[in-house]
């Protein structure tokens, strides 16, 4: 019988190390995603009990702490709150917090000390770390320009510095003020979310990034830099007719406005923005070339990071038909402004896409710098050449095309419109992408509604804020 | 070796070996300081000072303990000295977090009431002690165990007495007071199932059918199998408790396997308690809730609250917790009961985890050791069967509370809020101490006049041992032993 009991002895000493393992195991690989969930009461209430890191834009703190009373010895404060929910997000007793407060909680806590041997020290002694501010790559001058131009308007503007990825400008309205909601006052806060939540115009959303659009014709250059990149040049020569059968239907795709001949350029197509020219290109070149293009932009995943995006999409499986609308941007072809920033930045970056990032720097309370972030890339997009043509294509249109509104005197601007009409219900979503060479800016600019009655088209109402935000960066 | 056997002269044995009384006394301190410092750091860290008369407790305490120890002392000199000490430290803990909690919530006597158990348990577990001397009479009632245990499980479903509480009907009501007989039942059953098995372990594994590989044993061996087997499935069917049904398969199919030696046993147990709990799961909803949110707790955030609570805590606790009195276990519902191992991560932290469950599977080892030295069958089986049921029951609720295995609403053994589990437990444990002493006693003026040729045979006036003490009986398996003692001499 002993036999026997020892082998019951090995089936319980394998239970008392499952056991042993499962609890190290956790407290290993669990432990940080546990502290850092939103609904970790613990962990909150710790928090709101010491002061917290600042979020600083230049040299202006947008988010800071300050001495409270109450349950709440800190007091989370928000400097022109609404212009900046997009960045920094909220903080909240109740309802958790997203964007950069999430992102960087651990280092604005200051649960994230780099130095080991400090943190061992901490954590042996239960000290809290010293909190750490976020330096912003934000510009605030072109943070204001793009508030001032979409007021009254639904809408967002990115601006991302091309040659770095650094994001400058982040704005979406209508915005909210995060201090509503990390207030002391817990029934305020309470009847803040829930009217912010239950608003039509979505206060709270961030169209800028985590909200996905049809990008309409400013996908031309998506299509456009496949065609180059399948060994087409501008000159190529490509039918432009009135009107389009689309193949397998009876629709007609039309245009907006002349396109200037039956056959046109390529270069002439993007600059008139011809509907049916891109429509017979994505025919000839085919769905693979423009998914395969739209991917190497972006398309079909997060920007990492802090930026923590939606992901716009090309879709799969297109019949021709639906190859000819996706290629002018329409049919199921999804983007955030981000996306359509990025776009135009990795043709201004002649090719290379730069990971577009908001905090620069990690700066500990002594001022010194824990972490900075180095511009990083995340592959090319087109070749050197490709981007070169695309440059030209894209300044032909704002000089001499349809985004002649977006031109400031003395600066290299190309650019393209766009205006996704997708049903006939809404106004046309009006768009504007484009690059600066000079203060190497690249924008977008995605009006959803400008609040009037009249057709809101890319060129008329997203290319002047285009110009507006370019003038603020490079003055 | 059957030479010397028989010619082994019959002189007493000079060397009495330690006793380890005085290592019981001695761990006894550590024991207790665990549990009376958690008392006496929550007070400090909470309100700065200790309450008038704070020493009472720790006094109780100390007594209750000394009180233990000398009745082992005099009753069971030569039992085990790890396993009583281990008890006093988890009965500390489980108080001073009892009491931590109370304090946590204000208002309630949580604490207070458990201690009052405590005395209860201490004097079960000298009353078992004092008169158990030789556990072996419980051998002969078998069938009257059976009957006992069964009736103990079906109290919670008759009319009048039971009771249902939080969704499952494992209570009795009588005067006020509530007790889960399950836990008595527990006990009573692995009694009567090792006494059964004992006599009639060669019978299982050697008669019956052969089939292929697996022998079929006769049918009117097979009944109290079937009893036992039933006793799961009623706790399983009836009374929604996955748990104790559980420990109650896990029971069956380790006590038939020590018994035994047939692996089969555990493969048709096994298989019965997979096909039972795969019914259960397909027609039970709470137990796919359980499961989800054993896998799944964050999707719902409302239905898996204590379980998230349980994990925040533990994380919040970190390497070394936050120190007693200092966190918030009482964020989690039912921190007393079965998430009271997750209030310990949080406040003593994955270190404090650790030793609890070390000192889990020390009673585990313990007993384990006792079942080997047990000089006979009943006393092994008995033995092993708690053991194994004790680290079954440990695995699944910590496993359950840290997310090794989806819950089951067992109770922590001597650490969780609960009389009638730690009256239970007490009684195990002075189970295994006298059985433990039995084993350990040295053989003193007796050796076996054993003829190893007829081993089955030997007769042993028990009226000629001291004091009503075990003299070995000779069977299949203790023959071995005399074999090495006579080698020894």
């Amino acid at each position: 019988m002993n036999r026997t009991i020892r082998h019951v002895g090995v089936v319980a000493g394998i239970l008392v190390f499952a056991l042993l393992v499962n609890v190290t195991l956790s407290y290993l690989l669990r432990n940080n995603s546990l502290d850092n969930n939103p609904a970790n009461q613990r962990v909150l209430q710790a928090q709101f009990a010491q002061p917290r890191g600042a979020i600083l834009a230049g040299n202006t703190p947008i988010a800071q702490s300050v001495p409270g009373s109450g349950d709440f010895p800190y007091l989370r404060t928000y400097a022109n709150g609404p212009m900046y929910a997009p960045v920094t997000g909220f903080y909240s007793y109740m309802y958790g917090r997203n964007k950069l407060e999430q992102a960087y909680n651990s280092a604005l806590t200051g649960s994230s000390d780099p130095r080991v041997i400090q943190q061992l020290i901490n954590s042996l002694t239960g000290q809290p770390g010293a909190v750490a501010s976020l330096q912003t790559t934000i510009n605030p001058a072109a943070q204001q320009a793009a508030w001032n131009a979409l007021q009254g308007k639904q809408g967002a503007v990115v601006a991302i510095d091309y040659t770095t990825g650094a994001i400058l400008a982040y704005v979406s309205t209508p915005s909210y003020d995060p201090a509503q909601l990390s207030s002391p006052d817990l029934d305020a806060t309470q009847a803040a979310w829930k009217a912010l939540n239950a608003d039509p115009a979505a206060p709270m959303a961030d169209r800028a990034g985590r909200e996905i659009y049809p990008p309409g014709s400013t996908f031309k250059l998506v299509t456009a830099a496949a065609a180059l990149e399948a060994g087409w040049t501008p000159d190529t020569m490509v039918d432009s007719p009135a009107r389009l059968t689309l193949p397998g239907t009876n629709t007609q795709l039309t245009n907006d406005s002349n396109c200037g001949g039956d056959q046109i350029s390529l270069q002439q197509a993007l600059q008139v923005s011809c509907n049916t020219a891109f429509a017979n290109v994505g025919l000839t070149i085919g769905q693979d070339a423009i998914a395969a293009q739209a991917a190497r932009f972006g398309f079909g995943k997060a920007f990492g990071g802090d930026v923590n995006s939606a992901v716009s999409a090309f879709p799969t499986g297109l019949d021709p038909s639906q190859t000819a609308l996706s290629a002018i941007g329409q049919y199921n072809v999804t983007a955030s402004p981000l996306q359509m920033a990025v776009v135009a930045a990795a043709i201004a970056n002649n090719g290379i896409v730069m990971q577009p990032y908001l905090v620069s720097q990690v700066v500990g309370a002594d001022l010194n710098v824990i972490s900075t972030h180095s511009p990083s890339s995340s592959g090319r997009a087109v070749s050197a050449t490709t981007a070169a043509e695309l440059q030209q294509m894209m300044q032909s249109v704002v000089a001499n095309g349809t985004g002649k509104r977006a031109q400031v005197p003395g600066l290299t601007i190309g650019g393209k419109t766009g205006t996704a009409q997708s049903d006939n219900v809404r106004a046309p979503y009006a768009w504007f992408a484009g690059y600066a060479a000079e203060p190497h800016v690249a924008v977008c600019v995605f009006v959803a509604n400008a609040g009037t009655n009249e057709d809101q088209t890319g060129g008329a109402t997203a290319a002047p804020i285009f110009r507006q935000v370019v003038q603020a960066l490079n003055g | 070796m059957t030479a010397v056997a028989g010619t082994a002269p019959r002189t007493p044995r000079r060397d009495t070996p330690p006793s380890g009384r005085w290592a019981e006394l001695g761990l006894l301190v550590p024991a207790l300081a665990v549990g009376i410092g958690g008392f006496v750091l929550t007070n400090l860290n909470r309100t700065g000072t200790l309450p008038p008369r704070w020493w009472l407790v720790p006094a109780l305490g100390t007594l209750l303990a000394l009180a233990a120890h000398l009745v082992v002392r005099v009753r069971a000199r030569y039992a085990d000295p790890v396993i009583l000490p281990v008890v006093v430290a988890l009965c500390g803990l489980g108080l001073a977090m009892l009491n931590r909690l109370d304090m946590a919530i204000g208002g309630t006597d949580v604490a207070r009431t458990q201690l009052i158990w405590m005395v209860v348990g201490v004097a079960v577990f000298a009353a078992v002690i004092i008169w158990l001397r030789d556990y072996r009479v419980l051998q002969r009632y078998p069938y009257i165990l059976f009957i006992a245990g069964m009736v103990l499980l079906l109290m919670p479903l008759m009319p009048i007495i039971g009771t249902n509480i939080n969704g499952s009907r494992i209570w009795i009501r009588i005067a006020g007071y509530s007790f889960q007989p399950a836990e008595v039942a527990k006990i009573v059953l692995t009694l009567a199932f090792a006494s059964y098995l004992a006599d009639r372990s060669d019978v299982l594994a050697s008669a019956g059918k052969k089939i292929g590989a697996l022998t079929l044993p006769r049918l009117r061996d097979v009944v109290p199998v079937f009893i036992m087997w039933a006793a799961g499935v009623v706790v399983l069917v009836f009374q929604n408790d996955l748990g104790t049904a559980l420990l109650f398969f896990g029971l069956f199919i380790v006590m038939m396997y020590v018994a035994t030696d047939r692996i089969s046993w555990v493969v048709v147990g096994g298989l019965a308690f997979a096909g039972a709990a795969a019914v259960i799961y397909r027609f039970a909803g709470h137990v796919q809730v359980r499961v989800d949110s054993w896998l799944h707790p964050f999707t719902d955030l409302n239905q898996n609250y204590q379980i998230i609570e349980g994990q925040f805590g533990m994380a919040w606790g970190g390497l070394f917790g936050r120190g007693w009195g200092l966190g918030s276990p009482s964020r989690i519902p039912l921190a007393g009961t079965d998430f009271i191992s997750a209030a310990m991560g949080e406040e003593i932290g994955l270190v404090g985890l650790t030793g609890i469950i070390v000192l889990y599977a020390l009673i585990v080892a313990r007993g384990l050791k006792t079942a080997l030295l047990a000089r006979d069958s009943f006393g092994k089986l008995l033995t092993a069967g708690f053991s194994f049921v004790f680290v079954l029951q440990v695995t699944a609720i910590i496993g359950g509370v840290t997310r090794l295995l989806p819950l089951t609403g067992l109770t922590t053994p001597f650490l969780s809020r609960g009389g009638s589990s730690l009256v239970a437990n007490w009684a195990i444990a002075a189970i295994l101490i006298v059985v433990s002493h039995q084993a350990r006693r040295p053989v003193v003026d007796f050796e076996p006049f054993v003829d190893l040729d007829v081993e089955q045979t030997t007769v042993i006036d028990l009226s000629s041992l001291e004091d009503g003490a075990v003299g070995p009986r000779v069977s299949a398996d203790d023959t071995t032993q005399q074999r090495a003692l006579v080698r020894e001499q």
